[in-house]
């Protein structure tokens, strides 16, 4: 379980954070939605520990953070909208080196990687160096690394930018499917601007409006129509 | 539970060996850029026997200095810009050992680099650098230029003006690793007596020993956003 309270981060003198309140339930998928500039990106920098927040409290399964995020980091998967992939390894190469840094038992790597390739629809090009894939297999390439070490929690930050729309369908897929989050095997929290996408997959919405969270809900109790008028009442609300 | 200290520093390096001999960006353009430099020094100063035996030591270092200011600013900006760096510090790992995978990759292009000048300017200079001290004098060299570089390079990564930043902040650093490397090169090429040139290998190491130091404590609130 996530909660995060009071939480604040300020660049300089420019509060990006002002109080957010939030609480995750293990396996909820959480759409973290908001226009740019919100703090999305932010909050999900502060759960993964690359970023300190200037203050409030944030305990994820009981782990005060960041204080004690080393012993958070091994459940924590992340997929951004770089693909934080070396261009010049192969599939494989980059897949091995994370599983390495994860501590995968060295008997069944090479197993893991294969099998994680396999799922993501890249078992065929193992040995292809990364910079020959198109985006959209960087990005499930993207999904295969974040996946690697079996995480509890998985941060998705826009993971649809620059996709077509079938690379976008067969993300949708493989989050499903591989990642299993819509049947709540991993607490998730996605950030995205694509709304439609957002009620279609996720458990809950939580739109973020000038640093707080202005709105948040079951995604089973708002009708599709109604979630861009709520989005834009909450954006509105705040201005 | 963090992945063994050992197994993250080699992972990486193994990491940054691979991706540089696939696709020789670092390597290739600081080897070059070293190859020219002594050529133009070699052309550009006349100098009879005594005086290119007194000027080499001077001309390897200043090239070596440059030529891996170069090769270590890309090495962190690939890591920036493609996102990996957050994934990395993201991982269950120490960040110290993260410094040292790192800096064991640079100090290897570094060294290469190293080795490279001491076959040119043996050719180009007419000066015997086959020497097995001064080999140490550039292992110990480039190991301090590696540490202090990688850890002045991640200070500078997250930078706009990165490229300039760091030659900046890095030369006046990494001054006293040149100026006792230089000086101790300088007096086993001149062939000095041992008591001329084993001091400055002594502060050479000691410095080396202090920036090691500093990388492990330091390294943390470097990368801290």
């Amino acid at each position: 379980m996530i909660v995060i309270e009071k939480l604040t981060k300020i660049f300089g003198y420019y509060p990006v954070l002002r109080g957010i309140d939030l609480s995750i339930e293990k396996g909820q998928f959480l759409a973290l939605l908001g226009p740019n500039g919100s703090g999305k990106t932010t909050l999900l920098r502060i759960l993964t520990g690359l970023s300190k927040p200037s203050g409030g409290q944030i305990t994820i399964g009981g782990w005060n953070i960041p204080d004690e995020i080393a012993a958070v980091r091994q459940q924590l998967g992340i997929v951004s909208h770089l693909t934080l992939l070396y261009d010049t390894l192969t599939a494989e190469e980059n897949l091995m080196f994370f599983a390495r840094l994860y501590n995968l038992p060295q008997e069944t790597r090479a197993e893991r990687v294969a099998a994680m390739l396999e799922r993501v629809g890249l078992g065929k090009r193992a040995k292809d160096v990364v910079n020959t894939f198109s985006r959209g297999m960087q990005q499930r390439l993207a999904i295969a690394r974040a996946l690697i070490h079996d995480p509890a929690i998985l941060l998705l930050d826009e993971p649809y930018t620059g996709l077509d729309q079938d690379a976008s369908a067969l993300l949708d897929q493989l989050l499903h499917d591989v990642a299993g989050v819509a049947e709540g095997q991993r607490t998730t929290i996605m950030t995205t601007h694509d709304l439609r996408r957002a009620h279609s997959l996720t458990s809950h919405v939580a739109i973020l409006s000038r640093g707080k969270v202005g709105f948040y809900g079951e995604t089973t109790a708002i009708p599709a129509d109604d979630l861009p008028r709520i989005y834009a009442d909450t954006l509105g609300a705040a201005s | 539970m963090t992945t063994p200290y050992w197994r993250v520093v080699a992972a990486l390096a193994w990491k940054d060996l691979r991706a540089e001999i696939r696709g020789r960006e670092m390597v290739t353009s600081m080897m070059l850029f070293a190859a020219i430099s002594v050529m133009i020094f070699s052309f550009a100063l006349e100098l009879d026997d005594a005086a290119q035996q007194e000027s080499v030591g001077g001309i390897l270092w200043v090239t070596i200095a440059y030529a891996g200011t170069l090769g270590l600013g890309r090495s962190l900006a690939a890591e920036k810009d493609k996102g990996s760096l957050d994934a990395l510090l993201a991982a269950p790992v120490a960040r110290s050992a993260l410094f040292y995978g790192k800096m064991i990759g640079n100090l290897i292009f570094t060294v290469a680099v190293g080795f490279l000048m001491v076959f040119l300017c043996t050719v180009l200079f007419n000066v015997n650098l086959f020497v097995p001290t001064l080999w140490l004098v550039i292992l110990l060299g480039c190991l301090g230029f590696a540490t202090t570089g990688t850890l002045v390079a991640s200070m500078s990564v997250h930078a706009r003006a990165r490229e300039m930043l760091l030659p900046i902040l890095l030369l006046p650093v990494l001054l006293p690793v040149i100026i006792s490397a230089t000086r101790a090169s300088i007096a086993i090429v001149t062939e000095l007596k041992v008591e001329d040139w084993l001091p400055w290998i002594q502060l050479l190491g000691f410095v080396d020993f202090v920036f090691l130091l500093m990388a492990f404590f330091l390294f943390d609130y470097i990368v801290e956003e």
